[in-house]
């Protein structure tokens, strides 16, 4: 079959985009919002303030003029990342890797000049990657280390993980892998990998790459079934953090796992995508039909994660990529 | 929540309902088709008047056509070398009428008139109240004979309405009996056997008068006016044909004249003739339908997109598909789920693809996105600032449209010149941003989206070119509220897009419990 039944994909629980669009991000996203999440320096302002770990900054490019400034600012790092502050998607990230005799190595081994930096610096300034294309911020960072958990199952990148936050309850998580299709970026679309992970222990459920079940890292063949997040409640206790600092009822938090100073928030999203839950091989609907109810939302994001860890943990399987199957006491169609 | 529905809903029963009401007003009472292919029969009629002046002063008084809700005048021309002319409005009906100080020889006088029929049926005119019918006067004989044949009618009918049929039948009569005969007399022309018809209907206490009329053929020449007895029954003038008795206005008949006063009055001529000739036009309803409509300034056409001026009409021919568009690109996206370059960049394709024709436009198209995205990925090595580029962008666009002119009018291919029709800057915006694609998220998503969007282009441009969907829109812009309220609800839609249950097809296996 080519086409899932709409009656079965509803029996799921899974949202589409139309639903997503009307039901969480309309009615739980105000707009005014938005500008905290889409503009990454407003969020790493805020996750600092709020005690949260962030990649370092090593300086930022506001004007066309300041091109001229990059080498010097590039000068005492060997590695590091570029970003658009207003970009989404992943789109317009450089990654630097190594630097050698003004050469600037990319994780896939490409060497570019400081004349392509500044270019590509300058694409971002004009707006090329931003949304409607409005002009632009350059952030520079600090490059992340990979945890070597994960050294098994990356390739070329470092792998991020995604938890959807619903009214500051953990509802979802995923664990995007690198691949050499992907280019070394964590995007599902460019055929990154995404491991369900499992909201009670961190343990992956299942995988999908290009949305079709895969039980092995396709590079580096290692089966997923021994995955386990380590950090796993620190991990859930940042992203439902980012409840009270952003106030958006719907988000997704992107958080990656640093070798040295460990999970850490990358970037927030007021519109996660749906990949998500092909991911986990479950629908959302369920999981945000049993916090809707809820009349108020417990302030305590440590009491927020116990509550998300006894709904929507995995029953304990022997082969947990097996497990994959909504309680049907949670169907409730929304 | 559930009361912002509502409202919604609410509004949208509102809207859906006034653009479908002013349809429906606008099909029903002014008579607007709602096809395209509607045509009607427009009737030409030519009255030709001939006499012979004797070189007095000179007035021609001819009676016209009443102007009934039941027909439309389009056209009303008088033609006479010389002559003074007026139009004269009594009680009694129109008039035209020719004057000149002093002719001599044979004259002519033309009334030419262009009609149709709406299909209303004529509102019978209450304050048309017939005056007592006047007793004859008749020789002793003859009154004897009138008051024989006219018991005889009596006694075979009902009611007034069976009396004048039968009495209509009995004179018209193959084998008419020694009273009928008598009445008839030998010179029975018509006029004289109307108003036998009305004098005797006027002896039994009927109100009667006459009606001429003329039958409506195609082609015919020279062609009389045919009397017509209308008779006043129960609170109605009745139309009785009088050579047969039959009741009610014959199909293709116009009524020229009502009551006893003369067709043609000639003062200071002599051997006056009329001869009436026609012919029938086919012509496109909704253009007559229009015409009528901006004539008797009905509130709804006079504040119409008619009213402007020819050019801006077409303009907006142009300007209302937008909308089916729109609501093409609203379905794509909503339900179908197809991504597209841009939201609405199909749709300017579409209107592209209306210029160029199809098949044309879509190789244009290629060409110039392809073309553009080899040069955009030079310009790209070039290290420009973005604006730049994107200017330089423009450029290249401007100069392949040029190439492709200059080329195809050299190879004769006269199609490909309406290439300028293409919406440059959008074009060079969508080659940069599918170059900008191609680099980021790989040619397989620039295939996606250039694709999406010339697929739902080429689809909007089906819609838009329909013949019948152009013909509405223009003519019934109440359309664009019913477009309004789809779009409304369509807004609404929170199910599956189309390409998400291929997206999650793989979820269904995996839950299928017999399939492992």
């Amino acid at each position: 079959m080519i086409l899932a039944s709409v009656r079965k994909l509803k029996s799921f629980g899974i949202i589409g985009m139309n639903q997503r669009n009307f039901g969480l991000i309309s009615r739980y996203n105000p707009r005014h919002l938005y500008p905290l999440v889409d503009d990454k320096l407003k969020t790493k302002l805020l996750a600092q303030q709020a005690g949260i770990t962030v990649p370092k900054l090593l300086g930022t490019l506001q004007y066309q003029h300041d091109v001229k400034l990059l080498k010097e600012i590039l000068q005492p790092h060997t590695e590091f990342v570029i970003k658009p502050v207003k970009g989404s998607g992943g789109k317009g990230i450089l990654v630097i890797t190594e630097v050698e005799h003004n050469l600037y190595f990319k994780p896939s081994g490409d060497a570019v000049q400081i004349a392509d930096i500044e270019r590509h610096v300058s694409n971002i300034l004009s707006g090329l990657h931003s949304l409607g294309g409005k002009p632009d911020t350059v952030m520079i960072e600090s490059l992340i280390q990979l945890d070597p958990v994960f050294a098994n199952y990356s390739y070329e990148g470092i792998p991020d993980i995604r938890i959807i936050v619903f009214r500051g309850y953990p509802i979802m998580a995923m664990l995007r892998l690198t691949t050499h299709e992907s280019d070394g970026k964590a995007n599902l679309h460019q055929g990154a990998v995404g491991v369900g992970i499992d909201i009670g222990t961190g343990r992956a459920l299942h995988a999908v790459q290009y949305g079709n079940p895969v039980s092995r890292h396709p590079d580096t063949r290692k089966t997923f079934a021994e995955l386990s997040v380590p950090h796993w409640d620190k991990l859930l206790h940042l992203a439902a953090a980012c409840y009270e600092m952003t106030g958006l009822g719907y988000l997704g938090a992107d958080l990656v796992l640093d070798r040295d100073q460990g999970p850490m928030i990358i970037e927030l999203n007021a519109r996660p995508g749906l990949s998500i839950q092909v991911a986990n091989a479950a629908g959302l609907a369920p999981r945000i039909a049993a916090i809707e109810p809820l009349a108020t939302v417990d302030p305590d994001p440590l009491a927020r994660i116990e509550f998300s860890k006894r709904r929507f943990a995995h029953t304990i399987r022997t082969d947990p990529l097996r497990v994959a199957r909504t309680r049907s006491a949670d169907r409730v169609v929304f | 929540m559930h009361l912002a529905k509502l409202r919604l809903y609410i509004l949208v029963a509102l809207i859906m309902g006034l653009g479908i009401g002013l349809i429906l007003y606008k099909h029903f009472a002014l008579g607007f088709p709602l096809s395209p292919d509607d045509k009607k029969p427009v009737w030409t009629i030519e009255a030709r008047i001939d006499f012979v002046a004797r070189g007095d002063p000179i007035i021609v008084s001819f009676a016209l056509p009443p102007k009934t809700p039941g027909i439309v005048f389009i056209e009303e021309e008088f033609a006479s070398p010389d002559y003074g002319f007026s139009e004269l409005t009594s009680t009694s009906g129109r008039r035209a009428q020719w004057s000149k100080r002093t002719a001599s020889g044979a004259q002519t006088a033309y009334y030419r008139l262009s009609i149709y029929d709406t299909g209303q049926s004529d509102l019978p005119d209450i304050a048309d109240l017939p005056a007592g019918p006047e007793k004859p006067e008749f020789d002793e004989v003859f009154r004897t004979a009138a008051v024989t044949l006219l018991d005889q009618v009596r006694n075979r009918s009902a009611n007034t309405e069976t009396f004048t049929r039968e009495l209509i039948a009995t004179l018209n009569s193959n084998v008419p009996g020694q009273n009928q005969s008598l009445l008839l007399n030998e010179q029975s022309n018509e006029d004289y056997k109307t108003q036998l018809i009305i004098n005797l209907l006027a002896m039994e206490g009927i109100s009667a008068r006459i009606v001429r009329g003329l039958y409506l053929q195609d082609a015919r020449r020279r062609q009389a006016l045919t009397n017509f007895v209308e008779v006043y029954l129960g609170g109605e003038w009745r139309l009785y044909n009088q050579k047969n008795g039959e009741i009610g206005k014959p199909k293709n008949f116009l009524i020229w004249q009502r009551g006893d006063q003369s067709l043609l009055d000639v003062v200071g001529g002599r051997n006056s003739q009329i001869a009436f000739s026609m012919i029938r036009n086919v012509h496109s309803a909704r253009d007559l339908v229009v015409r009528n409509s901006i004539n008797k300034q009905a509130g709804i056409i006079d504040f119409s997109i008619y009213s402007l001026p020819i050019e801006q009409q077409n303009a907006f021919k142009m300007i209302l598909l937008l909308p089916i568009g729109a609501l093409i690109v609203v379905i794509m996206r909503l339900l179908i789920g197809i991504r597209t370059s841009g939201t609405f960049m199909p749709i300017l394709i579409a209107l592209a693809l209306i210029q160029t024709t199809l098949l044309m436009g879509i190789i244009i198209f290629l060409i110039v996105v392809g073309t553009g995205l080899l040069i955009r990925a030079y310009l790209s090595r070039l290290n420009l600032l973005f604006v730049a580029r994107i200017s330089a962008v423009i450029i290249v666009v401007i100069a392949i449209i040029a190439s492709i002119s200059i080329i195809s009018n050299k190879l004769g291919f006269d199609q490909a010149l309406t290439v300028t029709f293409f919406p440059m800057i959008i074009l060079s915006w969508t080659i940069e941003r599918m170059s900008v694609l191609w680099e980021e998220d790989g040619p397989r998503e620039v295939l996606i989206q250039g694709g999406g969007s010339l697929l739902t282009a080429v689809i909007a441009y089906l819609f838009m070119t329909n013949r019948t969907i152009e013909y509405l829109t223009f003519n019934f812009p109440e359309l664009m509220l019913v477009n309004l309220a789809l779009i409304l609800i369509l807004g609404q839609y929170t199910g599956y897009r189309l390409t998400e249950l291929y997206r999650f097809h793989a979820l269904e296996r995996r839950h299928d419990p017999g399939q492992r």
